[in-house]
């Protein structure tokens, strides 16, 4: 079924035009393009992968924003996200744990990790599990350095990618669905289209069904995550994907999973496979 | 000194004389407002950069009073007319007593 | 003093209105831009404000203030709990009497700026900025 949504959308700006209300308000991701630093292009529009059967074109996030939140993430100077990765850069080159080993003496210089980012969540062979990029961070940490584990979401995880966000801007989100991983993804998408909390509202009813509309003054987005780690306006730090997930589960007044638990892993994996053809763009800025 | 405090700044490498150029800045800092409660229910204390101050060459370009309404990681974007090659110095003057400065060349052809 | 039930109901009325304004604290700005000027009534013109009319956040306000010729020039949030803002003083070597940076605003409310020129002179600006709440209550 495609664009099912449409005639619902289609009469709500009927309505506001009858109402004299700002049609723009209502309407559809703007027409503005991206471009970091007047160097790194963005893809923020384009056609749905194969997979997807409820949406034919997803948008980045950045589309439903503002222009002046928008603004803030062309220039790398004046996205505030930055900080974290600078943050990173030099956590990246410092010997910690007990293998006296950085990153950089295994990766050399953070930008050799370009398109990283937009595979994870990845299934691992040796693990036998869909890994995301925390969790191959910690294992790198504990296995390969000898040092003490982050905490999932903590600063210095959300910051280190970021950092490897990064240096894969402009790389096309292309995560395997197939395969051994496909069990994963399954799960994934039961949870995307479960109704949680009191409120029975699933990720699909905002996010696949409702993007463009107003949730009260905010401009619904697809909740793609190929911007994460965010910094947002609301509480000025760098967010991390699982952080959001669990403010949107809680929104719906429910009991949510927790960061790093199985069920956000496969919903992330899930969630990144919908933005699938749409550029890495963290850190992102959104309000 | 509040924690990971980092001043940037972006000032052009050169310029020609007399010319009129954009510097961007941006520290690393909460802006602790004073008017938020911790999980308690305890006022926060206030704790914010109060004042960024720029220099060239020893004269004065802006002086700027900072209150806590100003956002997390202060960001200022301002011009200033460069006469001869020399230095910009950048300080942020934190509550505590803290002074973070940066500095920053540029040559005038 | 008798009141009549149409005056209770008035007055009641103006109770809840008052009630229910988001800030109270308009007058507190006017303390400040007096305060600024030394009292003196602020001109208009020559003096520009930029700001969102609708912001995302309002923890994040862009704002730009210029004022070709201004020695400093003062911005206040009428409605936040202090209404200062910032103050920026221009030195010899500023290319323009103008900033920009980014600003809390507690809910919408006007957003002013004072400037004071070198001839002692002041002038202002003011625009309103709606502060809008996000669908999750972000």
């Amino acid at each position: 079924m495609k664009r099912a949504y449409a005639p619902g959308r289609s009469l709500v700006a009927a309505l506001a035009i009858v109402a004299g209300l700002a049609v723009p308000a209502m309407a559809d991701p703007d027409e503005d393009s991206l471009v970091i630093n007047g160097d790194i292009e963005i893809v923020t529009e384009t056609a749905a992968p194969a997979h997807l059967d409820g949406i034919s074109t997803i948008y980045s996030g950045w589309r439903f924003r503002g222009d002046g939140t928008q603004a803030m993430q062309m220039d790398d100077f004046d996205n505030p996200g930055m900080l974290g990765v600078a943050a990173a850069e030099e956590v990246w080159q410092a010997v910690d744990g007990s293998a006296g080993e950085s990153c950089a003496s295994c990766h050399g210089d953070a930008t050799e990790m370009r398109g990283v980012k937009a595979v994870y969540p990845k299934w691992n062979e040796e693990a036998g599990e869909v890994r995301t990029l925390e969790m191959q961070i910690n294992d790198c940490r504990e296995t390969r350095m000898g040092a003490e584990a982050w905490g999932y979401t903590s600063g210095g995880m959300t910051n280190m990618v970021a950092l490897l966000a990064s240096v894969s801007r402009g790389v096309p989100v292309d995560v395997a669905i197939d395969g051994p991983a496909q069990s994963a993804w399954e799960a994934g998408k039961e949870i995307y289209y479960t109704r949680y909390g009191l409120l029975e509202q699933s990720c699909a009813n905002c996010h696949e069904n409702s993007y463009g509309m107003m949730i009260r003054a905010d401009h619904l987005s697809q909740g793609q995550i190929n911007g994460f780690p965010t910094y947002r306006l609301k509480n000025t730090k760098l967010n991390a994907a699982h952080d959001r997930f669990k403010g949107c589960i809680r929104d719906t007044m429910a009991e949510t999973f927790a960061p790093g638990s199985d069920e956000f892993i496969a919903l992330e994996l899930y969630v990144a496979s919908r933005g699938n053809g749409l550029s890495v763009e963290g850190p992102s800025v959104r309000n | 000194m509040a924690d990971n405090v980092k001043p940037r700044v972006k000032v052009p490498k050169s310029a020609s004389a007399g010319e009129a150029i954009v510097i961007k800045t941006l520290i690393s800092h909460p802006m602790e407002s004073g008017q938020r409660k911790d999980s308690s229910g305890n006022p926060i204390p206030r704790s914010i950069i109060n004042r960024f101050v720029v220099d060239f060459n020893g004269e004065n370009v802006i002086d700027m009073t900072l209150e806590p309404a100003i956002s997390t990681n202060p960001y200022v974007e301002f011009s200033a007319t460069v006469p001869e090659s020399g230095e910009f110095t950048f300080t942020w003057y934190d509550d505590d007593g803290s002074v973070y400065t940066d500095t920053q060349s540029i040559s005038v052809a | 003093m008798n009141f009549t039930r149409r005056q209770s109901i008035l007055t009641g009325l103006g109770a809840a209105v008052a009630a229910f304004l988001p800030f109270r604290a308009f007058a507190a700005v006017e303390d400040n831009i007096a305060e600024f000027t030394g009292g003196a009534e602020p001109g208009s013109g020559g003096i520009t404000l930029t700001a969102p009319e609708i912001a995302e956040n309002g923890n994040t306000v862009p704002i730009e203030v210029s004022a070709p010729g201004a020695v400093s020039i003062a911005v206040f949030a009428a409605g936040n709990p202090t209404p200062a803002v910032a103050t920026f003083n221009f030195g010899p070597l500023a290319a323009s009497q103008s900033a920009s940076t980014r600003i809390r605003l507690a809910g919408t409310q006007d957003v002013v700026a004072v400037a004071k020129m070198a001839d002692g002179s002041f002038v202002s600006d003011r625009k309103e900025v709606k502060v809008t709440i996000g669908g999750c209550g972000g």
